[in-house]
């Protein structure tokens, strides 16, 4: 399945390079890995929530790979539970996942050159913590075919790992016990990637306006106050790093 | 509603609608030519993103702001923060964040 070693080049200069594909998908999967802490008991919960809302198992189980994206899982089979409209229910599972586009654009510069086939299939594995770890470790140089397999690594593994846990939640309906507080593990991975993230006064200003604007419009529906915080941060840390150019 | 076919319409609609936002600019990106402010916009969605992402997860209690001696998650959070400029690991972020998290719920339930 693995080609040995690959032949692309680089988006930065136009020599070719060669690397061991298997290298930087490990070394995703590997960044990816203790946060399966947090990942494998929310799958559980989506799982048992789309069980409880009295679907067959295929249907409940199916959202896993056909959406793919746990907060607007959990959002549509309340809403379901709840006799929602159809239509209601796939306005608010998609503007949940409005902030994808955010990660779309970010990524889109680093996955220029790749072929269509390969932008579309990483695409469909575009979650928070396959985009997190990636657009970090995109900060020290690697070629265009590394970054691919890196992201691919985080992203393919997190795809098995919640295809998983949702199934385990669906079918034997396991528990985790709340007290463990494992959906914590979900923040801390982000705190430890912002940090990074964090490279001067503008993208100071930026996390701070986010993180305050974030928590001061959390009471808003739909996650639209996540979006909304974030392109005041995007706004405000690009008017500051504007203004010193 | 078991075995009702618009579900299977349902999840096909979503499935389609969020492959579509995920794919959007990485799509768009080389064939539409973005203004300089856009681009310049690219380098400041993660800090914005990641801390919209983490800030609420720590500071909100069932949808209140809770910061007190009681916050354990805010204050897990000051000492997973800390390991992480210190050490810049994911993984021993994670340790120190869910065993502080642990000794605080232990100690003041």
């Amino acid at each position: 399945m693995w080609p040995k070693r690959m032949t692309t080049v680089t988006d930065t200069d136009q020599t070719p390079e060669t690397f061991a594909p298997f290298e930087p998908f490990l070394a995703g999967a590997r960044a990816v890995a203790p946060l399966m802490l947090g990942v494998i008991p929310f799958g559980i919960v989506a799982g048992v929530g789309a069980a409880g809302v009295g679907l067959p198992a295929l249907q409940a189980f199916a959202p896993s790979f056909v959406i793919f994206a746990g907060a607007a899982q959990l959002a549509m089979m309340d809403l379901l539970g709840r006799g929602a409209p159809a239509l209601v229910i796939t306005l608010t599972a998609l503007i949940i996942n409005l902030r994808m586009a955010m990660y779309s654009a970010s990524l889109a510069p680093h996955f220029r050159g790749l072929p269509l086939g390969w932008k579309a299939a990483l695409s469909y594995f575009l979650t928070d913590q396959a985009y997190a770890v990636s657009i970090i470790r995109y900060q020290r140089p690697m070629a265009l075919g590394e970054k691919a397999f890196y992201y691919a690594g985080a992203g393919m593994s997190l795809w098995a790992v919640w295809q998983a846990s949702t199934l385990a939640g669906v079918t034997v309906g396991a528990r985790v016990p709340p007290g463990w507080s494992l959906d914590f593990a979900v923040p801390l991975m982000f705190l430890a990637l912002l940090i990074p993230a964090v490279k001067d006064r503008a993208s100071g200003a930026a996390a701070l306006c986010a993180g305050l604007a974030a928590v001061l419009l959390a009471g808003l529906p739909y996650n639209i106050g996540m979006v909304a915080a974030s392109l005041i941060g995007i706004i405000v840390g690009s008017l500051w790093g504007w203004r010193k150019k | 509603m078991t075995d009702a076919y618009w579900i299977w319409g349902l999840l096909l609609a979503v499935g389609l609608g969020t492959f579509l936002i995920r794919f959007s600019f990485i799509y768009l990106f080389g064939r539409v030519n973005f203004p300089p402010a856009v681009m310049h916009m690219l380098q400041y969605i993660p800090p914005a993103v990641l801390s919209a992402l983490v800030w609420p997860a720590l500071v909100l209690s069932k949808g209140q702001i809770a910061v007190d001696p009681g916050s354990h998650r805010l204050w897990a959070g000051l000492v997973a923060s800390f390991v992480a400029w210190r050490t810049r690991s994911i993984l021993l972020t994670l340790v120190a964040g869910m065993s502080a998290l642990w000794i605080f719920q232990w100690l003041w339930g």
